[in-house]
């Protein structure tokens, strides 16, 4: 019978009626462009600004003019705002374990005479790695600081110490986390958050909404068939998830200077595929929901594992098992490591394969699990 | 066609959980018929209306609904079945003409744009067109959802309730253009709790806690009933209706305006009740028995089997 199979022309009727109402509804169409760029915003500039003027104690066991001459230049370089001058070390290590300074520099005895043996002595910089991200720009800048700083001091005979490697070494303690996570990682699994909390919601709301509203009622009278109503009302949201992912790689790419090593249309081709997860839960939750609210309570009740548990807040490896578990079912979870070993590794096809299908299986389950049930009646 | 019928079930039966809903109903309208249907809320009618057009499956029962088996042809039920619901369900956020538009895209109407400039020219509501539906008042509503029912030409009419909060010159427009329609060959079930609709109807059925208690013209309605009715006028009526109550032979008394309505089956026993409580100044007469007083009585003794 016709009216049992797949009709193109009923499909397009539900396109193009959800186009129109998504259009209307200025809410929803203000949160899915602003869900993006408050989350860049909020995470990627909270994370990957450059920060300057971080406090900085200093301990000076040897005052000389090389070490006036240093603090006077760690003062001019923004980066560091000298807050304490501390006479012990063990001073120095309170004032960072109480979070009050961010760096500890120790300029070490007999700093001036050893520098002018030409014996390269060594500035300890401790950070708080707490935040590394905070810490890398200035650790950077004393770097390259250390090797021009003393120039005008070096003068006549000593002027030899100005060579490279330059007249002192900088060593740099990274203290609570040794383990450094970049901006890099970031804004990749930006791109999987952003999609997940959007793309969840907006199409949990959607059949939810034609039920609240009763035209579900209406539309179950009619002939249209579950898959026509599904699919027709999943396409413009997959396009409005291009939209996010053109915002997100644009930013990454020209605001956060993220690399990217890999093929943009692999990333995009795989994007499809996480999109589709997404909304395949936003369907089921939406099928299992009463009402518009519950649609949305299902939603954050999701959202949730999906930001802790996926390996973009906290550090996979990290979680107990049990918790890896529940990351390892989360399709967000494979995405990020997708978005990163193509974005920062260069990974090809073959590379990324593990990691697909978990994220293909999750569509195929979730999909069958909806459009059972949808209900072509109301029984 | 078979029999020239447009419906023709037998024993329609609906479960929710332990509860009938519907409790073995039969019916037949003819093609081109107005069929009202009549009941007390939550009587069922709304279920029945909606395993007619495909929406629910009943638990038990047979039949065809303009030809098509009702278990196995659901989908070509729906094609040639117009749905009215009760509540207006179409998108309030798309325009009258967008609401038609999809509606008619739904269906495949050939010559779409055709057909929905014609509906909202029959409609009146061509300059009106991009105005968005949630902004329509009840009657308009209303109006549109008749016009959205009617954009595939349906052979059967399904309307649930349709003139709930409608003002009576809308409801005097709308049961016009239902006329008109039966008239041009299509078939009317409607669901109603107006007694002045139910006459407009050409043929009632009465639904009472799922089951089917009466059925025909409202004359056969009210011949079947077998009931006597007395109208009573002066004073102190209220007090009377109190001392009437509960006396043998009266089954019900119904205050109608300056007037009380006495009615019962046993009309040997309310002559009786008449001349014991004739006093002076107050007058009693036979009055013809009205679709209301009919209905109400059906209620009660329906109530009454239910409990037992």
């Amino acid at each position: 019978m016709t009216s049992h199979a797949f009709n193109l022309r009923r499909f397009w009727a539900v396109v193009v009626k959800e186009f129109i109402q998504m259009r209307r509804d200025r809410l929803t169409f203000g949160m899915m462009v602003g869900i993006p760029l408050l989350q860049l915003i909020l995470f990627g500039f909270a994370i990957n600004m450059n920060p300057k003027h971080l406090p900085t104690a200093v301990r000076v066991a040897d005052p000389s003019p090389f070490s006036r001459t240093l603090i006077w230049s760690l003062r001019n370089s923004d980066y560091f705002a000298i807050t304490e001058v501390v006479a012990t070390e063990a001073e120095l290590r309170e004032r960072l374990q109480q979070g009050r300074v961010q760096f500890g520099l120790t300029i070490p005895e007999d700093f001036a005479r050893r520098l002018l043996r030409g014996e390269r002595p060594a500035l300890l910089l401790e950070a708080d790695a707490t935040d590394p991200a905070a810490t890398s720009y200035a650790v950077a800048a004393l770097t390259t600081l250390a090797e021009t700083v003393f120039d005008r001091d070096l003068q006549g005979p000593h002027a030899t110490l100005r060579a490279k490697p330059g007249p002192v070494e900088v060593r740099i303690h990274r203290l609570y986390n040794p383990d450094i996570i970049t901006q890099y990682n970031v804004v990749p699994g930006l791109l999987g958050v952003v999609l997940t909390m959007t793309m969840v919601i907006i199409t949990a709301l959607a059949i939810t909404r034609e039920r609240e509203r009763g035209t579900m009622e209406n539309l179950l009278a009619t002939p249209v068939r579950p898959g026509e109503v599904m699919i027709g009302k999943l396409i413009p949201y997959i396009l409005v998830g291009y939209v996010q992912v053109t915002l997100i790689l644009l930013a990454a790419r020209f605001l956060f200077n993220v690399p990217m090593l890999g093929s943009v249309p692999l990333l995009l081709a795989v994007i499809l595929v996480f999109i589709a997860a997404n909304l395949a839960m936003g369907i089921t939750f939406s099928t299992l929901a009463h009402n518009q609210l519950q649609a949305v309570q299902m939603a954050f009740f999701y959202f949730l594992p999906n930001i802790l548990l996926s390996g973009f807040m906290f550090p996979f490896r990290g979680m107990p098992v049990w918790a890896q578990w529940i990351g390892e079912v989360l399709p967000l979870t494979h995405f990020i490591r997708i978005v990163r070993g193509i974005a920062l590794k260069g990974n090809g096809a073959s590379d990324i394969l593990p990691e697909l299908w978990p994220i293909g299986l999750f569509v195929v389950v979730m999909l069958s699990v909806a459009i059972n049930r949808y209900r072509q009646t109301l029984d | 066609m078979k029999d020239n019928l447009a419906i023709d079930v037998r024993g329609i039966t609906k479960r929710f959980g332990g509860r009938t809903v519907v409790n073995d109903i039969a019916l037949q309208v003819r093609r081109g018929e107005i069929y009202g249907f009549l009941g007390p809320n939550g009587s069922g009618k709304t279920t029945f209306l909606r395993m007619l057009c495909g929406l629910l499956t009943p638990d038990a029962g047979s039949g065809t609904c303009l030809g098509f088996d009702l278990r196995t042809r659901a989908g070509e039920i729906k094609k040639h079945v117009g749905y009215m619901t009760q509540r207006f369900s179409f998108y309030e956020d798309l325009s009258i003409e967008e609401n038609l538009d999809f509606i008619a895209r739904i269906y495949g109407v050939a010559g779409r744009r055709e057909a929905v400039n014609q509906s909202l020219e029959a409609l009146g509501l061509a300059a009106r067109r991009r105005q968005l539906a949630g902004q329509l008042s009840g009657g308009w509503k209303q109006r549109l959802a008749l016009a959205a029912c009617m954009i595939h030409q349906p052979a059967l009419l399904l309307l649930d309730e349709p003139t709930a909060g409608v003002d009576p010159k809308a409801r005097r427009d709308f049961w016009e253009e239902i006329h008109r329609l039966a008239a041009e060959g299509l078939t009317v079930l409607i669901t109603t709790h107006y007694m002045d609709e139910a006459e407009r109807c050409h043929r009632l059925a009465y639904i009472a806690y799922g089951n089917l208690l009466t059925r025909g013209t409202a004359a056969e309605v009210v011949a079947a009933a077998g009931l006597t009715t007395w109208e009573v006028s002066g004073p102190g009526l209220w007090e009377l209706a109190e001392s009437l109550r509960g006396r043998p032979g009266v089954e019900q008394v119904v205050a109608f305006g300056n007037t009380l309505h006495v009615s019962g089956r046993d009309a040997a026993a309310l002559a009786a009740v008449a001349g014991e409580f004739s006093v002076a100044g107050r007058a009693w007469r036979r009055v013809e028995s009205g679709l209301e007083d009919v209905f109400i009585s059906l209620m009660e003794t329906a109530r009454d089997n239910w409990a037992a």
